[in-house]
């Protein structure tokens, strides 16, 4: 395992660039920022399998390629099996020595958005996990359907308004709460999981190195703020992270062989979630007076999770 | 500096939507894409994108520069060259060589505004400016150091 020296950024940013501009993703989308720091965090060779998304659709634009690696293209549900069963021929030819440079290092990845990772790709997610190929999952999180206009998913939050639960007089949005898809992937039992955010550029890079350099499927959810259905300026979406990171929205932390649970990132500062909440259109709606008790719930729900986290690195079982 | 690294021969020649267009039944089954003219020997993370034989499939070899109304304009003098625009940019358009920040890729730049956002010098070494502002007129009207509020 070749990995880049990431000591400061100055150190990183010698890294020979593998994710090519003219891709079509909008101006400011944090998906190509979190895809740019993981492949600058390694100088192997990567299978990269992508599904239906933003990133996808946005990389590959006949007659057009972004990927400098091995890039896959699949079906809306099939990113883990992709990378998975890449991973399974490999080690196949190797045995049986038909590959034409099997020193070579070769690492597999795959790259899948909320609405793929929680929803519709779960099972095959799942499956791959159990088998225990050598791959790592990304998860690039934005809490909806981006690419098909901002459906909700099982990832988007309680309160947010999307194309399909809309805010209005009847509704404050989305009812139910985010699923804890770090928790579900740890309890496959994944040698390591993680949850990671671009603006923590170093964590970031650390953690992707680490899913790398662990053998077995690894998992890592990566907060993607989306410009487009969050609703903020392009130029805000570390400004966004910001908030996502400091208001405790998206704690940073690992989970390893299913257990040992490691915060990687705490606040100096702890934002009242107010602050992230009123940087995005998609929240507009929860400050109205009717709709006050969602705030508080959100904020509660953040300061149980926070409390359960610490007391898991605590307790490390 | 060479302009090699600033703009090399091949990089965004080609508007998006401008080349030619194949249809569906001319493109063969399971078609691959190569991201390069020849297959590279070495390991791609160990040659300098200047130094890469890029195929005209590669995106880098297209411009997305009618997408911008406002450009980030680059401040040398004042710059420290902290990296921080380079590893946020969502478009690969900072240009660093050997710990440096050379300079944008005005083909693949977008005009977010990230850049300027998270560049930490006071002023910022990066400024948005109108799309058509002269480079040379834009430096000239740099801002002085904004003092503290206390
Ligand atoms: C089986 C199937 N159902 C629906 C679609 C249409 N579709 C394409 S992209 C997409 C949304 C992707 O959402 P997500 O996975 O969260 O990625 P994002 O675009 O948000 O990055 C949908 C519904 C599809 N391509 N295939
Ligand atoms: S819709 Fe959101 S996720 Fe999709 S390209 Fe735009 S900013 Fe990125
Ligand atoms: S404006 Fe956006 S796309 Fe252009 S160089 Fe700055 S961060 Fe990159
Ligand atoms: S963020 Fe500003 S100071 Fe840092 S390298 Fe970029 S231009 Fe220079
Ligand atoms: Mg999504």
């Amino acid at each position: 395992m070749a990995i880049t020296n990431i000591k400061n950024l100055k150190e990183f940013s010698t890294a020979n660039e593998r994710f090519e501009g003219a891709h079509l993703l909008c101006p400011g989308c944090a998906h190509s920022m979190i895809v740019r720091e993981l492949m600058n965090a390694t100088d192997d060779n990567l299978v990269i399998a992508s599904n239906t998304g933003c990133l996808e659709v946005s990389t590959a634009v006949y007659p057009y390629t972004s990927w400098d690696t091995s890039w896959i293209h699949i079906g809306f549900e099939n990113a883990a099996t992709a990378a998975s069963c890449a991973e399974s021929m490999y080690k196949a030819r190797k045995r049986k020595g038909t590959l034409p440079d099997p020193d070579a290092p070769v690492k597999f990845v795959a790259f899948g958005g909320d609405g793929s990772t929680y929803d519709i790709g779960f099972q095959w997610l799942s499956g791959a996990m159990e088998r225990g190929h050598d791959f790592t999952y990304i998860c690039l999180d934005n809490e909806n359907y981006a690419n098909t206009g901002g459906q909700r998913s099982s990832s988007t939050p309680i309160g947010a308004h999307t194309s399909t639960a809309q805010a209005g007089s009847e509704s404050y949005g989305k009812t139910q709460r985010k699923k804890d898809m770090v928790a579900i992937m740890a309890a496959h039992g994944a040698p390591y999981v993680a949850q990671l955010s671009p603006n923590k550029w170093k964590i970031m890079a650390k953690g992707f190195q680490k899913a790398l350099e662990t053998e077995g499927p690894c998992f890592i959810n990566t907060v993607s703020p989306c410009t487009t259905e969050w609703k903020f300026d392009p130029k805000d979406t570390i400004h966004l992270a910001d908030l996502a990171t400091d208001t405790l929205m998206f704690p940073v932390y690992e989970i390893i062989n299913g257990t040992e649970l490691n915060i990687l990132y705490r606040p100096k500062n702890v934002i009242p979630v107010e602050e992230y909440l009123a940087a995005q259109g998609r929240y507009k709606h929860l400050f109205k007076p009717e709709n006050k008790h969602v705030i508080e719930r959100i904020q509660k729900d953040i300061d149980a999770k926070w409390e359960y986290l610490q007391r898991r690195e605590e307790a490390r079982v | 500096m060479s302009r090699g690294v600033l703009a090399t021969e091949k990089r965004g020649v080609r508007e998006l939507g401008a080349e030619e267009k194949v249809g569906w039944d001319a493109v063969p089954q399971g078609v691959v894409l190569n991201s390069f003219d020849n297959i590279l020997k070495e390991n791609v993370s160990h040659v300098k994108p200047e130094d890469r034989d890029y195929s005209d499939f590669n995106s880098y070899t297209a411009t997305v520069a009618s997408w911008r109304v406002i450009k980030p304009v680059y401040n040398r003098d004042i710059c420290i060259d902290c990296q921080n625009c380079w590893v946020w940019c969502p478009d690969t358009s900072i240009i660093s060589r050997d710990k440096q920040m050379l300079g944008i890729d005005y083909d693949h730049c977008k005009g977010c505004g990230v850049c300027v956002e998270v560049c930490p010098t006071n002023p910022k070494s990066l400024l948005m400016f109108g799309e058509a502002q002269e480079l040379e007129d834009a430096l000239a009207m740099w801002p002085e150091k904004k003092k503290k509020a206390k």
